[in-house]
């Protein structure tokens, strides 16, 4: 095990604690530049895949995992973000300007929608919001002149500086796209979890009263955490519209809001990495699924890869809450103690009756 | 001077009358201390100044300025931090981060500053990580700076709360049952942080608190409320002595 001796506080400001943690993560984003060298299209593609639900999941993750409001309705944030790039690239607005204006249009949207959302706590929200993820599919339908109805739209290729960037015609620039705007939303988020912002969130989260003694204007730092959160959302819906190339109502459907909700729960609430291990399990679980079955069979089983990630998600809220990032952090340190490791380490203690009388 | 005038306060829950035409002063620089038994309206008090509630009839003037009508989150910024009686921690950050929480009301940098992590950020960040320095070494909880609360024993969550409300850098200090459920030893530490508290950092405190031993050790004046309505006023020694008090929390002997 290794110890951490901190001579500044600097320490304990900076993102990587030590030159070992940044080494890791500047191999992880090497190998991820590297990637298109390594994998076929069709995996690429997959790849890309992850790659936007990573960051969709990033989003929610904002709100859900440390700010403590549940969003059923997610998916609503990312067809915001979706039209609104398709329409600003119609418009000729240059990709670099549309994207975050997408992410910006879902953000304002959001943080006007946490209004009313404010006086409402728990499974009340969790309500409200699946209401809204349900009428956005019929609030699509209805803006026919700007989202095409049922008909739905399609984008043409965008151009990043110059070059031309197409989903099929060049898989691997579209990818280092996305893995740039990863790069910056993951680093983004980091800061504001080490700053006054994102304690104020986590404060929000663990104990609303407390937090208002402390000094923090919840309705104003649960609006902010609604506008982040679906500003990143509706940036992951601007990637995803030309991923999609082509697409309608059909692709914001309710299902999808409840999928990217499980997903950060299978990644594991309230962490920066269970974002990605969330959008992994999502993105390659279907691969997975089709690999392993057709070694048995060739037929296809239809909700198949849906059952299994059924069964995933009941043994990770039985078995593991802190969800897969909460093992692979236990798996780590088990590790690192070999072999102190104790079987109770990490038992969660009891918590202590907080004071229901001012709720 | 006084620092806290509570004047003529009632609060009533429909037809409870939690508080009935409480006043005291608090003086700069004082320890000042409200007893009584279960039910007393203690806590509803606290929950009055540190504006959770609203009261029905009275004034609450800090530092000469009338607080009813500031809202919950305007209290801190004010300078007045509270602690709770049921401790209301944040559980699932470290000692360190519920400290820096406490450091709020001080941070004058913008969300979007914040994401960027511009260098202004960065030294406000060092002022907060040192002002929370200062708590951990005068409260030793250097053991536990990195360690989460929800693993943390109760004594020690329970420093942890009013190592929080010292981070505010408050004027005044609302400690709510601060030696409840803590051990003889703890609630000596206790005593001797109130004292430092006082003398060394000039803080003014007000207290609600059973243990009496506690109470007669630290406090300059003494406060006791029966049923929302004032008892005695005074010295530790002149309210433990008052007959009304003792007859509050013993009753009066059946001499029949």
């Amino acid at each position: 095990m290794r110890i951490h001796f901190k001579t500044k506080y600097d320490d304990d400001i900076n993102l990587f604690e030590d030159g070992r943690k940044l080494f890791w993560y500047v191999l992880l984003v090497v190998l991820a530049i590297l990637l298109p060298f390594i994998f076929d299209e069709y995996l690429l593609g997959e790849a890309v895949n992850v790659l936007i639900w990573a960051i969709a999941g990033m989003g929610l993750m904002i709100l859900a995992g440390h700010t403590g409001q549940a969003s059923l309705g997610h998916g609503a944030f990312l067809a915001c973000g979706a039209y609104m790039e398709v329409w600003l690239q119609n418009k000729g607005v240059p990709f670099v300007l549309s994207l975050p204006l997408a992410g910006l249009f879902a953000g304002i949207v959001g943080a006007i929608i946490a209004i009313p959302a404010l006086k409402m706590s728990g499974i009340y929200l969790a309500i409200a919001t699946l209401a809204m993820g349900v009428i956005a599919e019929d609030v699509i339908i209805l803006l026919e002149p700007y989202t095409g109805g049922i008909d739905g739209v399609y984008v043409e290729a965008f151009t990043l500086f110059g070059v031309e960037i197409d989903r099929y015609v060049s898989p691997d620039k579209f990818y280092w796209t996305c893995l740039g705007v990863v790069i910056i939303v993951t680093f983004g988020y980091a800061n504001l979890l080490r700053s006054s912002t994102g304690r104020a969130f986590m404060a929000i989260r663990d104990s609303e009263i407390s937090a208002r003694a402390m000094g923090i204007n919840v309705a104003r730092f649960k609006t902010i955490s609604f506008g982040l959160s679906c500003f990143v959302t509706g940036i992951a819906g601007g990637l995803l519209a030309h991923y999609m190339g082509a697409f309608n109502y059909e692709a914001f459907l309710i299902l999808i809001s409840i999928q990217l909700l499980l997903m950060i729960v299978v990644g594991g609430m309230g962490s920066i990495h269970g974002a990605f291990f969330g959008a992994a399990v999502v993105g390659f679980l279907p691969q997975l699924v089709t690999i392993v079955r057709e070694t048995v069979t060739t037929v296809a089983i239809p909700g198949l890869d849906m059952g299994i990630f059924a069964l995933i998600l009941i043994t990770i809220i039985v078995v593991e809450p802190t969800g897969l990032y909460g093992r692979w952090m236990k798996t780590r340190i088990w590790f690192e103690l070999f072999p102190l490791a104790r079987k109770d380490m990490f038992r969660r203690n009891k918590s202590y009756l907080k004071t229901e009388r001012m709720k | 001077m006084s620092l806290l005038e509570v004047r003529n306060v009632s609060k009533s829950f429909g037809g409870v009358h939690a508080v009935k035409n409480v006043s005291f002063d608090v003086k700069e620089g004082e320890v000042f201390t409200i007893v009584g038994p279960n039910g007393a309206g203690k806590s509803t008090i606290f929950n009055l100044i540190s504006r959770f509630y609203d009261v029905t009839e009275g004034s609450i003037k800090f530092d000469g300025n009338e607080i009813t009508s500031l809202k919950p989150d305007e209290i801190a910024g004010i300078g007045i931090a509270r602690t709770f009686q049921n401790i209301e921690l944040f559980d699932h950050s470290t000692v360190l981060q519920n400290l820096l929480v406490g450091r709020h009301t001080k941070r004058k940098t913008s969300f979007i500053e914040n994401v960027l992590f511009t260098p202004r950020v960065r030294a406000e960040e060092r002022a907060h990580r040192r002002a929370a320095e200062d708590v951990i070494e005068f409260l030793d909880l250097h053991a536990y700076r990195n360690k989460m609360i929800a693993g943390l024993p109760y004594g020690v969550r329970k420093v942890v709360e009013i190592g929080r409300a010292l981070a505010c850098g408050p004027r005044m200090l609302l400690l709510d049952e601060p030696a409840s459920g803590l051990s003889v030893e703890e609630t000596q530490d206790v005593a001797y942080w109130i004292e430092d508290m006082q003398k060394d950092m000039g803080l003014t405190i007000l207290m609600v608190e059973h243990d009496m031993s506690l109470v007669t050790q630290v406090s300059d004046r003494v406060l006791a409320l029966n049923n929302g309505e004032m008892l005695s006023m005074g010295s530790p020694e002149e309210v433990q002595s008052d007959p009304k008090v003792i007859e509050a929390y013993l009753g009066v002997e059946d001499v029949t």
